[in-house]
């Protein structure tokens, strides 16, 4: 299967801007700055490519969406990393930082940002050494800087960690952090793009989308195209974590059979495919499949979504037979519970309320209406919030609901659960 | 703020001369009249310098070198979970529960760590070597179940590992 993102991950010294150089580096660069800014808009929206952070917004179009305009204009990366489950940008930054960071300089460039931010979760500090050290390296090579490979163009660009907060990973929550406040969601519109950081219009992107960004230039939007399925081009790494023989972060296709991911690339289910419960296929906040869904399912935006889910980040949580269901969805509630920056009553009240219900009953003491109640307060928080964390935390537990009910009637009425 | 917790050494906080000079780095990543940008990486420099934690005067110290009202300094340190408003050991152990990480056991390994350091989460030894913490997803779930010692991550753990990993901490 073609790879793009991770395809010199298994180089020794991939991190460095020698081996990225001797395996093809910043020739994309070269020339993207032969080409003007629409032009290489163009190319990104003929490849199809949609945002790899969760949200999955044509990358093209957001980018068209930047005002011509003499206002600063800023670039952001989103390396913030934090929906559970997730974990498939740490290997683009540990392992290939000048590929993303190329990818920015050619965004950058596009739609005229003469400054870019990559903000890392603070938690990741190694993987923020090493993403220093490669701008430290473009720097010194003309790659950044007053006159990009001697083309006259501005780029500058630095790493800012994150604090310890997922909210942060909300594109407005990420700018208020950089603009040195509390990370406190916005209310949109004004969209990022007209008034982002700064003040200024602003592109943030996910690291894997802006590392696939490169190739796309190189090879050209119609060959990223063909990769994938309609409406789902390209590649995108399913990081599979949970119950499988060989957890990992796989590159694949989109359009992927579920069950080939998880049979042929994860090594299978542990205890064989007959011991799966379900999947939760795009990070914590997606609904949860069960096995006969997985059976079929494959990994696309529309197909997931058909079977009432999120591909989302493309965190692929796997659940065997022995998971107790209320249990798992009870410690997301209580994740998001603890997440949630407190600015508005839905969300600030509602993820209490999921998670302390979730709770009593998964220790016995929930009654029959507190089912009912969890799928009211969660109606209470959906579309009624500043940002889309709210929203996540309603989904797993409507879900979790709406696939095993059973379960939940089980726990109310046993006071116990009817797994272990 | 109640959180806010005193240095109990009656000395004022300082940066080093080498400190500063990564303040100035930090300022060039901003523009010049966005200073207040540079508040989250002073404070986690701060952090660094000064023993692990954010006394309310190193609070203040990092205000005056921003340039921002205390005030908003202190709302940017209660905000974000990293910066440590009380001291910590010196090894500060954070596991995490989340899904994939319980999904891996993640139980048996916090287990491990309560019996092996006699804290709880949210402890710290008398001795000031250790804070045991409950962290959430720390984004390294395909290698389940792990957890961060200062900087650094462990990951692939068995109660067993866990063990020997505190065992060879200087
Ligand atoms: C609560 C919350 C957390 C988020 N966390 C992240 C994150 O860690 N990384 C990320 O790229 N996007 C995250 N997003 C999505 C961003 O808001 C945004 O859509 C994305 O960064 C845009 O980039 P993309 O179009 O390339 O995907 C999060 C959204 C919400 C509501
Ligand atoms: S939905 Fe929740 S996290 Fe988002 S802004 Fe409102 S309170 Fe904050
Ligand atoms: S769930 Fe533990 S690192 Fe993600």
């Amino acid at each position: 299967m073609t790879k793009i993102v991770y395809k010199h991950i298994h180089l020794e010294n991939s991190h460095t801007l020698a081996v990225y150089k001797s395996a093809g580096g910043y020739q994309a660069l070269e020339k993207a700055l032969t080409l003007s800014g629409d032009d290489i808009i163009d190319e990104v929206k003929r490849s199809g490519i949609r945002g790899r952070g969760g949200a999955g917004f044509p990358a093209g179009l957001k980018w068209s969406f930047i005002p011509k305009d003499d206002r600063a204009k800023y670039l952001v990366c989103n390396a913030d990393e934090g929906e559970p489950g997730t974990c498939k940008d740490r290997d683009i930054l540990r392992y290939v930082p000048h590929q993303l960071i190329e990818g920015m300089i050619i965004a950058g460039y596009a739609v005229r940002a003469e400054r870019g931010y990559i903000y890392i979760r603070g938690e990741f500090y190694r993987e923020a050494e090493r993403v220093q050290a490669a701008i430290d390296e473009a720097y010194a090579a003309g790659y950044l800087g007053d006159n990009v490979m001697g083309r006259g163009v501005r780029f500058d660009l630095a790493v800012h960690r994150g604090g310890g907060a997922y909210v942060c990973g909300e594109e407005t929550g990420l700018i208020e952090s950089l603009e040195g406040k509390k990370g406190q969601p916005r209310l949109k519109p004004p969209f990022p793009a007209n008034i982002g950081l700064y003040g200024g219009p602003t592109v943030i992107n996910n690291v894997e989308t802006l590392t696939s960004v490169p190739d796309i230039i190189l090879n050209g939007g119609a060959w990223y195209s063909s990769l994938g399925v309609d409406k789902s081009t390209g590649t995108k790494v399913f990081a599979v974590s949970g119950h499988v023989n060989k957890p990992g972060n796989y590159e694949v296709e989109l359009g992927i059979p579920l069950k080939v991911l998880l049979e042929e690339y994860a090594g299978g289910i542990r205890g064989g495919w007959d011991n799966l419960k379900g999947v939760i296929p795009g990070g914590a906040s997606s609904p949860v499949l069960t096995k006969t869904v997985c059976e079929t399912v494959t990994m696309d935006y529309d197909a997931i979504s058909k079977a009432g889910s999120m591909l989302g980040s493309g965190a692929v949580i796997v659940l065997d037979r022995s998971v107790c269901i209320v249990r798992a969805i009870a410690r997301l509630s209580r994740f998001y519970r603890h997440e949630s920056c407190g600015q508005c009553s839905p969300c600030r009240e509602g993820t209490g309320w999921l998670s302390q219900i979730m709770q009593r009953i998964e220790q016995g003491k929930g009654v029959r209406e507190d089912i009912d109640l969890l799928l009211s307060v969660a109606g209470n928080i959906q579309g009624k919030t500043i940002c889309a964390l709210g929203d996540a935390a309603a989904m797993p537990v409507v879900g979790a609901i709406r696939a095993f009910r059973e379960e939940f009637e089980y726990h109310v009425e046993h006071g116990r659960c009817m797994v272990a | 703020m109640s959180e806010l917790q005193k240095s109990s050494s009656g000395v004022p906080p300082r940066f080093s001369e080498e400190a500063m000079r990564q303040v100035e780095v930090i300022f060039q990543r901003y523009p010049a009249d966005r200073r207040e940008s540079a508040v989250m990486p002073v404070l986690h420099l701060a952090q660094r310098e000064f023993g692990g934690w954010l006394s309310q005067e190193a609070l203040d110290y990092v205000a005056t070198i921003v340039g921002m009202p205390p005030i908003r300094v202190y709302e940017v340190a209660t905000f974000y979970t990293m910066y440590n408003l009380k001291p910590v050991g010196k090894y500060h152990i954070q596991v995490c529960t989340n899904i994939s990480c319980w999904l891996c056991d993640s139980d048996s390994i916090a287990q491990a760590l309560r019996n092996k350091l006699q804290l709880s989460f949210g402890e710290s030894s008398s001795d000031g070597r250790f804070t045991l913490s409950e962290v959430e997803c720390l984004g390294a779930c395909i290698n389940a179940p792990m957890l961060q010692i200062n900087d650094d991550y462990y990951e692939n753990l068995t109660p067993a590992k866990v063990s020997e990993i505190i065992d060879q901490l200087p």
